[in-house]
């Protein structure tokens, strides 16, 4: 893995951020609705309304204001939003971290699940763990990130009220975070209450995010578990004295995690879209809930902004899967 | 047997036909069918239990919070989600079948443009492009069709492009060609027909998404206006009042998740019993 190769793949995601871009522009300038004249109190005059719209650059033609817009994006700065009238970049920093513990928890919970799953259906083949494993994974599947959320909410947050179903954190709890990334500083601080309170908040959410991923993975390990199986490798193993639940962990689980990682690349940036719901749906103070508000307030700046980190984090994600892709697997590190 | 009955041998395709043809039945005749008006409210009969818990039997599964009859609300539901998914599903599956067969068929620069404009449109998170749609269109049923096809004709094009690259290499493609067929024949009446079974499944798919995708819309508030009842909106009311009646919000989820399973289960077993290979 070469410091070339890195850079001609980040060189090829502008293109692709700039036609992002430029969609996202002129997308949300298409919005029925006057942003403008939902900031002022009734009874502003046109005048009032003209100044406004001149302050937030909204009176210009569109291919100026994109001109303008993407100078100033290049800088860093993604404007004002203006309903919370704040910095967008700032908004966006300050509930990205929310984001991101929430995605890596899912995505953490999902592998460690699936290799489990996986490894008790290969050592179980053809008993009843396999077909829990196989008719589990198939419903998972089936049924997608927000119902798995809507369904959680019910049974597990108000029929048996085990997980609190809104928020990030007890906002009774004395925690006073000094940065956004509240699960590490309570790790780093430690804080075990703290720690606690931010882990029962997030099972229910982080589980609904990472069923589906489970389930795929699960399916992919489990197909390169019985195919790494009966590989020569794992038959010397097993001739060596390995007993078969330790050659399946230490041999055969590492030559199946290929297909997997890939896998989870793909994966990972469909779960980096499903937050958008699950985080409207339990009131996760991160991006994907700011989205919403951001749509149902026609705030054109955030909108915008907010929709490029998502499209940035997606193509971050795709170039960190494949690197490790390349470092597990020899064949493509040559390359 | 009939090849068509010989398919309902297959018990994923039972099912999931089944489901479909439960919910066309439940969308053709709701008025019959359905015990009340959705609409009719009757605030003194609010919160009824449903019969299990021992409700009165004339409201089966209950009234919610401005007193409608729940069953027929989940009965009328089934139209909105049917059109959306059909109509959803099968314009995306045109256009994405067509700049599939392009990019595939002709390759070169049309290939490449198709598949950039395919990796741009894939690095959106699609429910918030979708919610951004639904907020420029504006609520209302045809703006959940047109989100549905602008985001997901990619799903299409993708997998029948790569279809289309394989078709080509074949044998019977350069025999048209040998012996004088124009390309876009070729494409239509040669390609098209093998690449159709693989349609079928992927449609059968795309509808179960759309059904998911309206729900979700619906559920933020962007679908059709609250005169008309469906599955997602039952559940947005539901969860406001989910401590005090939990069956509001569960009920039209069974709804859903009934409708979602079954697709799935019959575009999966078409995969399967259609697929030449597989089947021998």
């Amino acid at each position: 893995m070469s410091a070339s190769y890195i850079l001609r793949r980040l060189f090829w995601a502008i293109p692709t951020l700039i036609g992002v871009a430029i969609v996202v522009f002129v997308l949300v300038r298409v919005v029925p609705g006057d942003p403008i004249a939902m900031m002022l109190p009734p009874g502003a005059t046109a005048d009032d309304v003209g100044r406004l719209r001149a302050m937030y650059g909204l009176d210009a033609p569109i291919a100026k204001q994109f001109v303008v817009w993407s100078g100033e994006v290049l800088r860093g700065d993604f404007g004002n939003s203006i309903s919370l009238r704040e910095k967008v970049s700032a908004l966006v920093l300050g509930r990205l971290p929310a984001t991101l513990e929430l995605v890596i928890v899912a995505v953490a919970a999902a592998c460690l699940l699936a290799i489990l799953l996986a490894i008790s259906a290969v050592l179980f083949r053809g008993r009843w763990p396999e077909l829990v494993v196989d008719v589990g994974t198939g419903l998972a599947l089936a049924i997608p990130d927000f119902l798995w959320g809507l369904l959680f909410i019910l049974v597990l947050g108000v029929l048996l009220p085990w997980f609190p179903i809104s928020g990030r954190i007890d906002p009774t709890l004395d925690f006073n975070p000094a940065t956004s990334f509240y699960l590490v500083e309570a790790l780093v601080r430690m804080r075990w209450d703290a720690l606690g309170n931010l882990l029962h908040h997030i099972v229910l959410p982080a589980l609904a995010l990472a069923l589906p991923l489970t389930a795929a993975l699960t399916r992919v390990l489990k197909g390169s578990l019985i195919d790494a199986m009966n590989q020569d490798y794992v038959v010397l193993a097993r001739v060596k004295g390995y007993s078969r639940t330790r050659t399946l962990w230490r041999v055969a689980l590492r030559n199946a995690l290929i297909p997997t990682v890939t896998l989870t690349g793909v994966q990972f940036s469909f779960l980096i879209g499903g937050t958008v719901l699950i985080e409207y749906l339990f009131s996760y103070p991160g991006i994907g809930n700011l989205a919403i508000a951001a749509v149902t307030q026609r705030d054109l700046p955030l909108i915008q902004g907010l929709i490029l980190t998502f499209a940035i984090l997606f193509i971050l994600t795709n170039l960190v899967v494949d690197m490790t892709y390349g470092a597990l697997n020899p064949k493509v590190r040559q390359a | 047997m009939s090849p068509f009955l010989a398919l309902l041998r297959h018990p994923r395709i039972a099912f999931g036909s089944g489901v479909l043809v439960m919910m066309l039945i439940a969308a053709l005749t709701a008025p019959w069918l359905a015990p009340h008006d959705p609409l009719e409210q009757d605030l003194l009969n609010s919160f009824q239990l449903p019969v299990w818990s021992g409700g009165d039997v004339s409201h089966a599964l209950g009234t919610d919070s401005l007193g409608r009859d729940i069953l027929s609300r989940l009965i009328y539901s089934a139209r909105p989600a049917l059109i959306v998914a059909f109509v959803a599903a099968l314009c995306a599956g045109i256009l994405g079948t067509a700049l599939g067969l392009a990019a595939g068929y002709f390759g070169g620069r049309i290939d490449s443009a198709i598949s950039r404009l395919v990796d741009i449109w894939m690095s959106f998170p699609s429910v918030l492009l979708c919610i951004v749609l639904a907020a420029v269109l504006g609520a209302g049923l045809h703006t959940v069709v047109i989100a549905i096809i602008i985001i997901d004709w990619t799903r299409f094009c993708r997998v029948v492009r790569a279809e289309t690259m394989v078709q080509k290499s074949q044998d019977y493609v350069a025999s048209a060609l040998t012996i004088g067929l124009k390309p876009a024949h070729i494409v239509a009446s040669e390609i098209l027909p093998n690449v159709a079974p693989l349609l079928l499944t992927l449609f059968t798919l795309e509808m179960g998404i759309a059904i998911v995708v309206e729900a979700i819309l619906s559920f933020v508030g962007l679908s059709v206006s609250s005169g008309v009842p469906t599955w997602g909106g039952i559940i947005q009311e539901g969860r406001l009042y989910v401590n005090q009646a939990w069956w509001l919000m569960a009920l039209p989820m069974a709804c859903i998740i009934l409708a979602v399973l079954g697709l799935n289960a019959l575009g999966d077993g078409l995969r399967v019993a259609i697929d030449p290979v597989k089947a021998r």
